[in-house]
């Protein structure tokens, strides 16, 4: 290795880099017996440094994400009610759980709202993002408008909506006193509407981010290929259906994860919005949970909906990561 | 102020009688985040100043105090336990078994709390005998609050059995108000289902099904009763009732649009803010059913333990200032409760609270007070809440009578 | 290679165009309306709103909601309104956004740059940390924040925004470092440079649009948290969300809609800011890379 080189490059390296310079150096004389060994502490500390920047992080994760998970998978079988505590019961908790009207609600309350969140979502956001990118004016100022609300927190958007949709003060308040006598919009009150307006209220704050992730995606695509299949005569419509919204696959996947992940952590919302009612109609695991592990003291089951709640994201997020950590190859 | 004079000087006394150092601090979880309360417990906060000890606030509001308890949890695990936290029923009694409350015997031996707390409250401030928490007020469930001027428009006079009651609620609904304002959250309907049960069977069932949690008396023809009844109220609230607040429901009821409302006492607050007097421009009485009866529910002050020294005197002092008879008179006429001292003159309060106060002390004497399942005063809050699922998925038309009385068997069973 | 260019090469015709204009309009006015409600209710003294229509503008505009909000109103005992929670939050919020995203920036470069046997499998499992709920973290985090003598504290805060936040932050970096030619790294790599140094002199200064993504994404979610921040910060270093909370869900006393509004949005501005300021990197950010998958 050249001289300067030796000097350039151990004004950037760590200490342990600029140790095997020494070696190297240092003395002439044992350069020509120790340049293997500079060599090789050189090419193995290269070898572990990413891993040794990697370890942190996985350590970190081990403690505190999979060793939490293994705690409450624990605690699911123990007969935890206020405090954690560690009396085996075996499947007593599980066996409760499922006899728990609130639970099933939560259930379904859950299948519903996410399919529902996750489809208009989609939906509106790649609408708009194809609508966005149609060279328009004024996208400067239209873009901020359907992002902004994801800045919100989840309780201003479910106090906001709560107010905006309750009959009494809000939408049918206003309609009728503006004329439009028999305008009724009682969903918030209605037992078996009041999940949808948590569906209402969810993706006015989220199409806009999946918006700015299709519309990312949509910049992306090459132009010179739409301009080839334009001079074929593939009309819009076509041009969108073979060529564009297939490239867009990723970003519908990554819209997917986030939008679930938002789905199944969704308390604040719920509780700002509904309070989880009428009665329980707009219980989900995510407010069950909270609900018998803090508030009605039985940990034991709260841990064992947290589990079945855990087992669902797996079962949908295994797969996914499977298909999309396959393709790097 | 002639109370600010007395806190000043009870404020005194406590410096004096505590080997207290300035450093001395007390760091209160509560709920208690607006309007009259805050201020109330301001006082509190002012009087341990004039002690020299500072008080770090530790507010958490949202949900009747579900929040506060959730940071507690975390702060107990965490080992950073505040000093002083609002508490409720058996969830006193829940962190006294995990053994996290201090004693406060040598203080309450000193200051004869025995003698002044009603029994049914003692049940809460002591564990095993000895004291945990200091309690700072009474509320009561059993009222109904009414508009006076509305129900001379009206001809309605003070209802004094169920029938009665039931035929003023008629006449209002036909005279086109609302006759029951009501806010359609579980432990609102809870709140009347406390009366409703005890209406039905009196004290004896209230104890057994409520307290003892007999399945032969939740399952029971008398608990069909009072499921009735329940249905016979729900004929009676407007068609907005869904989720509305409980002040707003109250609103409704100082404005003239609503008769009656079955509430606690802290509703009669929102009337004195509105300037009216009671016995004047609105009246109290108890649900009728439960006359002799209280369903009563109570803030307690919870004492954690600490092992700075400095800290255990303060929250000593801490403890004192909440049972002083000064504290209890400021705090209890701003929120509309009765003093947990039954030492203390009545003629501060108003006459729905000269009512509370007499009434408490009765049915004390004669077994007729009971801890509010609605508010966590009779059963542990994993019962409650079971008991909550039930009572408001037949308010809101899920089952019949029959059938809610039937699940409410199997709820409380997977709860225990 | 793709080039990246704002201008499709889709067109439409006049019609069409009036049409989508409509559309676009309408869906602004969709996402403007519950926020304009806020807002113009926020400027109305209590009578208007307890008395009136909540879509009129304010007969009386005032912004006195706005100054109870910021240094008058109730929290707790004191009435001090949201001003001293504002500082909480941003000496707890700016740490944990920087650490995070610094450290999601060197995993997604050795993730992309440097793989080695099983970074696949270690990647899955950063990943799956984004899911994880917070009920279940709640109680074995404050006994290790208790161990750690942190609790209560707003370095515990820090320490638990940054663990939570490293899932996210990863998965951002990864992805928009996996379309970066990894020929340059090689070749730097040739050239003698090390590990550190490839980072610092080539992947970073590339990184602006990426490094928007993940300082909006982790700012919003951390300024927005709550339930963390109350239990594991005490009453002097509570975040503002606590303050908010305590503002907006008090169970007694008067409502006062015109300060929760006015608080609301007080709470929201800084994150409405991020989000205009850098909204521009951030769709750039979105498009260089992460959203290729």
């Amino acid at each position: 290795m050249a001289g300067p080189e030796i000097i350039g490059a151990g004004l950037f390296c760590r200490a342990g880099q600029v140790q095997a310079r020494h070696i190297k150096t240092e003395g002439g004389r044992r350069m020509a017996a120790s340049t293997d060994t500079g060599v090789d502490l050189r090419t193995r500390l290269q070898t572990w440094l990413p891993k040794l920047v990697l370890a942190p992080s996985l350590a970190i994760m081990l403690v505190f994400v999979y060793g939490f998970i293994a705690f409450t998978i624990y605690l699911s079988f123990t007969d935890s009610r206020m405090l954690p505590s560690f009396g085996w019961v075996g499947w007593d908790n599980y066996d409760r759980l499922f006899r728990i009207r609130e639970w099933n609600t939560a259930l379904s309350n859950l299948a519903v709202f996410a399919v529902l969140y996750i489809g208009i979502s989609t939906l509106i956001g790649l609408t708009l993002a194809i609508l966005l990118d149609q060279k328009i004016r004024g996208e400067g100022v239209l873009r901020p408008i359907f992002l902004y609300p994801m800045a919100l927190s989840f309780i201003v958007t479910g106090t906001a909506w709560k107010w905006f949709l309750d009959p009494a003060i809000g939408l049918e308040n206003t309609m009728q006193l503006w004329g439009w006598d028999s305008f009724s919009f009682t969903w918030i009150k209605d037992r078996e509407m009041a999940i949808y307006t948590v569906v209402i209220a969810a993706v006015w704050q989220s199409s806009g981010f999946v918006m700015a992730m299709f519309l990312a995606g949509l910049r992306g695509i090459d132009n010179e290929i739409l301009k080839a299949a334009q001079i074929d005569g593939a009309s819009n419509w076509n041009l969108y259906r073979r060529i564009i919204l297939p490239q867009l696959r990723p970003a519908f996947l990554s819209a997917f994860v986030i939008l679930s992940h938002l789905a199944i952590k969704s308390y604040d919302l719920v509780i700002a919005l509904t309070g989880g009612g009428p009665g329980n109609a707009t219980a989900l695991p995510a407010t069950f949970m909270y609900s018998y592990t803090f508030t009605r003291n039985q940990m034991g089951i709260g841990a064992a909906s947290a589990v079945i709640m855990l087992m669902t994201i797996a079962a949908i997020m295994v797969p996914y990561l499977y298909a999309e950590l396959k393709e790097k190859k | 102020m002639t109370v600010m004079k007395k806190l000043h000087m009870t404020a005194a006394v406590l410096a004096l009688s505590t080997t207290a150092v300035a450093a001395q601090e007390v760091e209160v979880l509560h709920w208690w985040t607006s309007g009259g309360e805050a201020a109330a417990v301001g006082t509190l906060r002012d009087t341990l100043a004039a002690g020299g000890i500072s008080w770090l606030d530790m507010p958490v509001a949202g949900g009747g105090g579900s929040d506060a308890m959730t940071v507690l949890r975390a702060r107990v695990t965490a080992g950073d336990a505040p000093t002083a936290v609002q508490m409720l029923g058996f969830s006193i009694q829940d962190w006294a078994a995990e053994g996290a409350l201090a004693n406060l015997d040598a203080l309450a031996a000193e200051q004869g709390w025995a003698a002044v707390v009603p029994a049914a409250l003692q049940r809460f401030s002591t564990y095993n005998g000895s004291w945990v928490a200091a309690p700072v007020n009474v509320h009561s469930t059993n009222w109904v609050w009414a508009n006076t001027a509305l129900m001379a428009e009206l001809g309605i006079s003070q209802p004094t059995s169920w029938e009665e009651f039931v035929a003023a609620m008629e006449t209002a609904k036909a005279a086109g108000k609302t006759a029951l304002a009501h806010g359609g959250q579980a432990w609102q309907e809870a709140t009347m289902f406390d009366s409703m049960v005890m209406g039905a069977g009196g004290p004896d069932f209230y104890q057994a099904a409520m307290v003892d949690l007999d399945p032969a008396a939740l399952g029971s023809d008398t608990m069909v009763e009072a499921f009735n009844r329940m249905a016979t109220l729900r004929g009676f609230v407007d068609d907005n009732f869904s989720g509305r607040d409980w002040n707003l429901a109250t609103a409704m009821v100082i404005s003239g649009d609503a008769l009656f409302q079955i509430m606690g006492d802290w509703a009669k607050g929102e009337f004195v803010n509105a300037g009216m007097t009671a016995g004047n421009e609105f009246t109290c009485f108890r649900v009728p059913g439960t006359e002799g009866t209280v369903t009563f529910n109570s803030d307690q002050f919870a004492m954690f333990n600490v092992t700075d020294p400095a800290a255990q005197q303060a929250q000593l002092a801490m403890a004192s200032a909440v049972l002083s008879p000064e504290f209890q008179v400021a705090f209890n006429l701003v929120k509309g409760s009765v003093p947990a001292r039954t030492d203390i003159p009545a003629d501060q309060f108003d006459m729905c609270g000269q009512m509370g106060m007499a009434q408490l002390a009765e049915a004390g004497a004669s077994g007729g007070l009971f801890g509010s399942m609605a508010h966590g005063h009779a059963n542990p809050p994993s019962v409650q809440n079971a008991m909550y699922d039930v009572i408001t998925a037949h308010f809101n038309g899920e089952y019949d009578a029959a059938t809610a009385a039937a699940e409410l068997v199997t709820a409380v069973e997977i709860a225990q | 290679m793709a080039v990246a260019s704002p201008d499709t090469a889709i067109r439409t015709s006049r019609i069409t165009r009036v049409f989508i204009y409509l559309f676009l309009l309408l869906f602004a006015l969709f996402y403007l309306l519950p926020f304009g409600i806020m807002l113009v209710n926020s400027l109305k003294p209590l009578s208007e709103i307890t008395g009136g229509n909540m879509i009129a503008l304010p007969q009386d505009w005032t912004i006195a909601p706005w100054l109870s909000a910021w240094s008058t109103a109730q929290i707790g005992v004191e009435p001090t309104g949201l001003r001293p929670y504002f500082v909480n939050s941003l000496v707890m919020a700016i740490p944990a956004v920087v650490l995070s995203t610094m450290v999601g920036a060197l995993n997604g470069y050795v993730l992309t740059k440097w793989q080695f046997r099983g970074s696949t499998i270690i990647f899955g499992l950063l990943l799956f940390s984004c899911f994880i709920p917070f009920q279940i973290v709640l109680i074995p985090m404050a006994r290790i924040l208790g161990l750690l003598d942190i609790a209560g504290s707003t370095p515990g805060l820090i320490l638990v925004h940054f663990v939570y936040g490293i899932g996210f932050t990863t998965l951002y970096f990864r992805n928009y470092y996996a379309a970066f030619p990894t020929e340059l790294v090689r070749a730097a790599q040739i050239d003698g440079a090390g590990f550190f140094q490839i980072f610092w002199r080539i992947m970073l200064p590339s990184s602006g649009p990426i490094i928007a993504v993940s300082f909006i994404w982790q700012f919003t979610n951390i300024w927005n948290d709550f339930l963390f921040g109350a239990s594991f910060a005490s009453g002097g270093s509570a975040p503002m969300t606590v303050a908010l909370n305590n503002l907006v869900n008090s169970s007694t006393g008067v409502r006062e809609y015109n300060v929760h509004f006015a608080g609301a949005i007080m709470a929201a501005a800084p994150t409405l800011l991020v989000y205009i300021v850098a909204g521009r990197y951030f769709v750039r950010g979105l498009m260089a890379g992460s959203v290729k998958g």
